[in-house]
C-alpha cells in the first residue's frame, strides 16, 4: 500500500511537470518551425522594406529593443534593489516600508497598457512627441516592483547567524548590508533582474504610446525608436503573407535574444564563484 | 594581551522578560573563564551584554555598566569599537558563505577599511595558524569558500576570523556544542593555547569542558549569577546547595 501510494505520487508529481514544459517546449518548438526559415543574414542587417517589396529585416528593431532595455534597466535595477534593501534591512518593520511595498505590490498589478498612457501624459505629451526614453521609462517602471520584491525576499533569506558574524567583527551596519548580507543574496537578486528584464523584454502596450515604433534606422533617446515587439505586432496583424513570416522571425529572435541575454548575465556573474560556496 | 573585565549591576531584558538580574564579577585577564547553567538561564545573554550584540535585538536593554580594560563599554564607546575589541565565536559555526577562506579571515579587517595585501596576508596566515587550521587550508586559501570546510574547520575558521582583528576579549558562545567530540577536543586544545594572549569567556553546556579548559566557573540560574569561583572549588565543594544540585546531575 505504501510503495503505492508513494508510485502515485511520483506519477502525479511527473505528470504536472510535464503538463508544466509541454507549453513552453510546444511554442519554442513552434516558432522554430514558423520562424526558422525567414531567419537570414537581411534579417539582422537590413531595416524594413516597404509594402509590396519583398525582403528585409528588422535590424533597427532589434537595436531598438537593445536600446530601450538598456534604459528600462538603468532606471529599473538601481532603484529596485535600492527598494529592496531598504525594505529587508533599513526600514523593516516601519510604516514607511510597509507602504512601499504595498504601493509596489500594487504597481506590479497595472496593466500595462495603463502604464503606457501613464508615461503618455506624463513624458510624451510634455514633449510633444513620442521618444525612446519614454518608452524605456515605461518598462523600467514595469521592472521596479519585480526586482525590488525579489531583492527583499532574497535579503531576508540570508541566515541571522551571517549578519551576527559580520556585525560581531565591529563592521558598521550599513556595511555589513552592502559587503555581506546583499553580496550573499547576490544570485538570487540576479535571478530576479534577469525576470523583470525577461517580462518587460516582450512587452509591447507599453510601448505602443511611448516609443511608437520607427521603420528608419534611429539610435536618438529623442525619437520614436521601433523595438521587436512593435514591429512583431504591426507586421502579425498586416495583410501580407511576406510580413506574416518576418513576423514569426521575428518572435523567435526576440525570445532567443532574452534566453542569450539571461545566459550571458549568468555566465558572467557565475564566474569567481567559489568551489563550495553556497 | 587581554584584558580584564568588570561587571556592575548588569541587568538586561528582552522585551518584559528579565533575563538578566543584578550580575556582579570580575572576569580575570588571559585566563579561560566558562559560564554553566541550564537552557535559558542568561548566560548567552551575559556574554552577547560584553560585545553590546545583546541590543542589536529591538527589544533588547540593558542597564548597569561593564567595564573592559579601562573602557566603560556601555557610556564611552559605540558599538562597532567595542566589538573590534571583543571577539565573538558563535554557538554554529558562521563562515561568510560567498567569501573564500582567506577573505572570511580577512573579513574584519577589509570590511573596515584595511587594504595593506602584504600585511593581511601576514595577519591571514598568523590567525589561522593560531587557529590551528593553517596547515589544513593552506593551498585552498583564495579557491574555496569558506563554506565548503567540515563543521568542525568552519569553526576554527571563525575563531581565526575573530582573531584576525586583535581582539584583547574572546566570547565563545557554546562554541562546541555542534561539533563532534575529535572536532571539540581540537576547540578546547585551541582555548588553552589562546588563553596566555586572550582573555577568553566560553558559555558551555558540557561541564567536563568547564573543568578541562576553565581557571574560573560561573554558574547561572534563573537570570542569577548563583555562584562564581576557581573551577576547581566549583566542582569538587561548590558553597552554594544549588550549584551542587547542578554539577552532580540533580536538575537542569
Amino acid at each position: 500500500m505504501r510503495t503505492l501510494t508513494d508510485g502515485a505520487v511520483t506519477a502525479l508529481a511527473i505528470l504536472a511537470t510535464l503538463v508544466v514544459v509541454t507549453p513552453l517546449v510546444a511554442i519554442f518548438v513552434y516558432l522554430l518551425y514558423m520562424g526558422a526559415s525567414s531567419l537570414n543574414l537581411a534579417f539582422f542587417t537590413q531595416i524594413p522594406k516597404p509594402v509590396g517589396e519583398s525582403g528585409g529585416g528588422m535590424a533597427n528593431a532589434i537595436l531598438g529593443s537593445g536600446i530601450l532595455l538598456g534604459v528600462a534597466s538603468a532606471l529599473g535595477v538601481p532603484i529596485g534593489i535600492g527598494g529592496g534593501i531598504f525594505l529587508a534591512e533599513f526600514g523593516r518593520g516601519t510604516k514607511l516600508a510597509n507602504a512601499v511595498r504595498f504601493t509596489a505590490d500594487v504597481l506590479n498589478g497595472v496593466p500595462s497598457i495603463v502604464m503606457g498612457l501613464a508615461i503618455y501624459s506624463l513624458i510624451v505629451v510634455r514633449q510633444g512627441h513620442f521618444s525612446a526614453l519614454s518608452g524605456g521609462v515605461a518598462l523600467g517602471i514595469m521592472m521596479i516592483p519585480t526586482v525590488c520584491r525579489t531583492t527583499e525576499e532574497m535579503l531576508l533569506m540570508v541566515p541571522h547567524a551571517v549578519r551576527e558574524a559580520a556585525l560581531g567583527l565591529g563592521v558598521p551596519n550599513w556595511r555589513s548590508v552592502l559587503s555581506i548580507t546583499v553580496k550573499t543574496a547576490s544570485p538570487g537578486i540576479i535571478t530576479g533582474c534577469m525576470l523583470a528584464f525577461a517580462r518587460v523584454a516582450g512587452e509591447t502596450a507599453p510601448l505602443l504610446f511611448t516609443a511608437l515604433g520607427n521603420q528608419f534606422w534611429s539610435t536618438s533617446l529623442n525619437q520614436p525608436i521601433a523595438a521587436l515587439p512593435l514591429q512583431i505586432y504591426v507586421y502579425a496583424i498586416s495583410p501580407y503573407d511576406d510580413w506574416h513570416r518576418l513576423a514569426w522571425a521575428g518572435a523567435l529572435v526576440l525570445i532567443a535574444l532574452i534566453v542569450l541575454a539571461v545566459s550571458l548575465v549568468r555566465f558572467v556573474t557565475s564566474r569567481g564563484v567559489l568551489k563550495g560556496a553556497s | 594581551m587581554g584584558v580584564g573585565i568588570e561587571v556592575t549591576n548588569l541587568n538586561a531584558w528582552y522585551g518584559t522578560n528579565h533575563t538578566l538580574q543584578d550580575i556582579n564579577l570580575n572576569i580575570p585577564a588571559n585566563h579561560a573563564t566558562a559560564l554553566i547553567g541550564p537552557s535559558g538561564c542568561g548566560k548567552s545573554t551575559f556574554v552577547r551584554c560584553l560585545n553590546r550584540m545583546h541590543e542589536t535585538n529591538p527589544v533588547a536593554r540593558v542597564t548597569g555598566t561593564v567595564r573592559i580594560g579601562d573602557l566603560d563599554i556601555y557610556n564611552d564607546a559605540k558599538p562597532v569599537q567595542i566589538r573590534r575589541r571583543v571577539g565573538m565565536v558563535f554557538q554554529r559555526p558562521n563562515p561568510f558563505p560567498t567569501m573564500s577562506i582567506y577573505d572570511n579571515v580577512a573579513a574584519g579587517l577589509k570590511l573596515n577599511g584595511y587594504s595593506n595585501k602584504r600585511a593581511l596576508d601576514e595577519i591571514v596566515e598568523r590567525s589561522l595558524r593560531d587557529s590551528a587550521l593553517w596547515d589544513e587550508v593552506k593551498d585552498d586559501l583564495k579557491k574555496k569558500s569558506g563554506a565548503s570546510l567540515s563543521g568542525g574547520q568552519q569553526q576554527r575558521l571563525c575563531i581565526a576570523r575573530a582573531l584576525a582583528v586583535d581582539p584583547e576579549v574572546l566570547l565563545m558562545d557554546e562554541p562546541a556544542s555542534a561539533l563532534d567530540p575529535v572536532s571539540t577536543s581540537k576547540i578546547e586544545d585551541l582555548i588553552f593555547e589562546l588563553k596566555s594572549q586572550y582573555t577568553i569567556v566560553i558559555v558551555t553546556h558540557n561541564m567536563q569542558q568547564a573543568a578541562r579548559v576553565a581557571e574560573k566557573t560561573g554558574f547561572f540560574l534563573n537570570g542569577r549569577m548563583v555562584e562564581f569561583d576557581s573551577t576547581h572549588k566549583i566542582f569538587t565543594n561548590p558553597s552554594d546547595k544549588r550549584t551542587e544540585d547542578y554539577i552532580t546531575g540533580r536538575f537542569g
